[in-house]
């Protein structure tokens, strides 16, 4: 491979990478919006203070990767989000009212408080699902007809539980007492929905496409490839024994989240493979879409110093709130 | 409607919403690193109040802010794919630098500089502080080369009618930049000032008087007074600059139809172009050619030379009126505010009220003089996106605009929702009485115990 024909799969990669940091990261905290208005009035207090200091960043990491489609694949950008306009326009909407909520729930009137929490709740919903529509659509090509349709309806709703079950096992992770326990219960709730639908994704996904079909049932393709799903349901069912286990409530409490982002970077991997080397399933390669480059160069530089930077900042940041979430207060 | 008239209503919209925002954001950081820095050194709790106060109204600004910049970011694309397809190897790289280097950057250090009390340092809680500031304007730094670029672009060139770049000192130090980056971080700078002088003249006004207000009354006072005359005459060198690359714009903001020497300032006209001629004028004889040439005989090309490519005229002329007329306002409220203030021996009591009125009137006067000037260039810069390069119907896209109209509505409506919110929002926190990190206001003055228990303190609903 040369240079010029490496840089857009390296381009690719990062953009994987960026997509997939913000669907973890953003994932959680649209988890937890979902999660709110099951919660008692202090409860979603500590519940947003969980998420607090982390959101603004968590939503930069969807800029990079959608940047990162507009920067260096300008032809798949337009074809994407030409074809996806109304639900990226929904998802924008949904993003704005959860972030808005995060500071006028707590800056407005007291009467207006509970507004403002159905804004938070509200948006978070219209986010998850209109993000789970666009996958959806996405995987297959943007193809027509009734049966792809169903298939990004499917994913419209799947998505979202995912998101519950990640923000459940985030508050596992981030809060005490009694909420934690309901974060438990809320986490038990949401899985065996996520299980099934995963599932359901798993078989639908060959059927609705030759493409990922050819991929993935030949020899000894099938062989090689197994410990992909098989990971992931391990991990799914690892889920769940945590979950029944005390210990979720002390000493393992990160392992649920840490279980789930391991999900969520095979169930990444295994969409890179369906996927490659088309940025748009069967219409466009990695290499038809990339910009010049020159271009491509230019960009490359600032990431590699500044990536690396970003990385550590975040990690400092994650540090700097780790333990268990307290009331955040301004000084 | 066309659907190529619908989608430039729809990014207009979008970006005059999201302007709002960054446009207090860039100077307020700043300003809460003063804030910040002068409780530090004199350990004058009235500091510490105002750094407290304005941290919160930075922290939804900065909310709104970055949720109407990712929808931006979605919408460089959307509406315009043709733009980046065909100048995508110039924008691309310039967006893209200003994610890494700038929207992380303050998007992270917010989190600590918000919420990181106790937890980190004083040193690094500064650091942070500084970070996110120098993140906003870095920010605006990046858009405005790129936004500079499609005004008055350099170091390119053309093949197959695909943009490359030949020179990128040139692309980014454009010859409009460094014009642009100084007016609009100026603005900011009012903007700021003139909403922390407004909101301290409110609660006066209100009998709602904090710790803080006095000295935050004269601190954006001081900022607008200096600020104001060094902002007319960067605007003035903005605007030879644009005459000597874009001398349609300033034809049309100045509604000059013909050619011609000692031309005179319009203070008042209505322009029609279907006759293409003023009615109504009221003129300063030879003092647009005086402003424009610094020469009172200068000549000036009037919009009949550039038939087919020149802006509309209207709103290029009356917004350029708006805003040099909220600038003359400015100028003559921060000095007659600062100097009565100062005679009074800075006892804002002591002050008239029909002056608090005025500038508790003038809290959003920097979001007028923005929007105004920022019509002025960019619908100055129509009938092209990228000046006299590539224009706007070339790039739009396909989207039906049933599609546009719809998504439009939906936008405009949750973007005056928001204004209405933050506003209000905004007047409520001025008018609610303010507690020390101690507790009772005028508690603590020693900066190491307020920090320490700033850390410990909970209270439910003080912040998020």
């Amino acid at each position: 491979m040369t240079w010029a024909e490496a840089l857009p799969v390296a381009f690719l990669g990062l953009m994987g990478l960026a997509m997939l940091t913000y669907v973890v990261l953003d994932g959680y905290d649209l988890g937890v919006g979902l999660l709110l208005h099951r919660a008692s009035d202090l409860q979603k207090d500590t519940m947003v203070a969980s998420i607090g200091p982390f959101w603004d960043a968590n939503e930069t990491w969807l800029v990079l990767g959608v940047g990162i489609l507009l920067i260096a694949f300008p032809k798949a950008h337009g074809m994407v989000l030409g074809a996806l306009y109304l639900p990226v326009a929904l998802m924008l909407l949904g993003l704005m009212l959860r972030g808005v909520a995060f500071d006028f729930r707590v800056k407005a009137q007291d009467g207006h408080k509970p507004l403002w929490n159905f804004a938070f709740f509200a948006g978070s919903g219209i986010a998850a699902a209109s993000q789970g529509w666009m996958l959806g659509r996405y995987i297959t090509g943007l193809a027509e007809g009734w049966v792809f349709v169903a298939f990004a309806a499917v994913i419209a709703l799947l998505l979202p539980a995912a998101y519950v079950l990640l923000g459940a096992s985030w508050l596992v992770m981030k809060t005490e007492g009694d909420l934690q326990k309901q974060a438990v219960r809320w986490a038990k709730l949401a899985w065996p929905p996520v299980v099934l639908g995963m599932g359901l994704i798993s078989l639908a996904t060959p059927w609705v496409s030759d493409t990922v079909r050819a991929r993935w049932f030949s020899m000894p393709a099938f062989i090689a490839l197994l410990p992909i799903p098989l990971t992931t349901l391990a991990a799914l069912l690892g889920v769940r024994v945590v979950l029944n286990s005390k210990h979720v409530l002390g000493r393992l409490c990160w392992l649920p989240f840490a279980l789930l982002v391991a999900v969520f970077l095979l169930g990444a991997i295994g969409l890179a493979y369906s996927l490659f080397p088309y940025v748009v399933m069967d219409k466009l390669t990695v290499w038809q879409a990339a910009s010049a480059t020159e271009s491509l160069a230019v960009i490359a530089v600032g990431c590699a110093v500044t990536v690396p930077a970003i990385a550590g900042y975040t990690v400092f940041s994650y540090r700097v709130f780790r333990g268990k979430a307290k009331a955040l207060t301004y000084a | 409607m066309d659907a190529l008239l619908l989608a430039r209503m729809q990014f207009a919209a979008n970006i005059t919403f999201h302007i709002l925002f960054p446009t207090i954001s860039i100077a307020l950081g700043w300003t809460l690193l003063f804030f910040r820095l002068r409780w530090l050194k004199t350990h004058d709790d009235a500091w510490l109040v105002a750094y407290r106060f304005w941290t919160k109204v930075f922290a939804l600004t900065f909310a709104l802010g970055v949720v109407s910049g990712i929808t931006m970011s979605f919408q460089f694309g959307t509406n315009w794919p043709g733009f980046m397809e065909r100048v995508g190897n110039i924008a691309g790289p310039l967006l893209g630098y200003e994610v890494l280097t700038a929207f992380f950057l303050e998007a992270t250090f917010l989190g600590i500089m918000l919420f990181g009390h106790g937890k980190v340092s004083e040193r690094v809680h500064l650091l942070a502080t500084f970070l996110v500031a120098f993140g906003t304007t870095m920010s605006a730094f990046w858009i405005l080369a790129l936004n500079s670029w499609m005004h008055t672009p350099a170091g390119y060139e053309i093949r197959g009618g695909e943009f490359f770049v030949k020179s990128w000192l040139h692309v980014v130090f454009n010859p409009s930049l460094p014009y642009r980056l100084v007016h609009v971080l100026l603005a900011s700078g009012l903007t700021v000032a003139f909403l922390i002088a407004g909101v301290s003249a409110w609660q006066l006004l209100r009998d709602k008087v904090n710790l803080s207000t006095a000295k935050a009354l004269r601190t954006g006072l001081t900022i607008g007074a200096v600020l104001i005359p060094l902002q007319i005459v960067a605007g003035d060198m903005h605007g030879l600059n644009t005459l000597q690359h874009q001398p349609q714009k300033v034809a049309a903001m100045e509604a000059i139809w013909e050619t011609e020497r000692g031309a005179p300032l319009l203070l008042f006209a209505v322009p029609d172009e279907a006759s293409r001629s003023n009615r109504f004028e009221i003129a300063v004889p030879k003092m647009a050619a005086l402003i424009l040439k610094h020469d009172a005989e200068g000549e000036i090309r009037g919009l009949n030379e550039f038939p087919n490519a020149h802006p509309p005229v209207k709103p290029l002329f009356y917004g350029f009126r708006i805003m040099v007329g909220t600038g003359m306002l400015m100028l003559a409220f921060s000095w007659a505010g600062l100097w009565l203030y100062k005679r009074r021996g800075w006892v804002p009591a002591a002050l008239p009220r029909p002056l608090l009125w005025g500038l508790a009137g003038m809290s959003f006067s920097g979001w007028v003089a923005t929007v105004a000037g920022w019509y002025v260039t960019e619908i100055g810069r129509q009938p092209f996106i990228v000046y006299g390069l590539v224009r706007v119907d070339e790039v739009a896209s396909k989207v039906p605009s049933s599609m546009i109209a719809l998504t439009l509505a939906l936008y405009v409506t949750v973007y005056l929702a928001l204004i209405v919110a933050y506003v209000s929002v905004v007047r409520y926190m001025a008018e609610k009485p303010v507690d020390l990190p101690g507790g009772t206001p005028g508690g603590t003055a020693d900066p190491a115990r307020a920090l320490a228990s700033a850390a410990v303190h909970p209270s439910p609903g003080a912040a998020s």
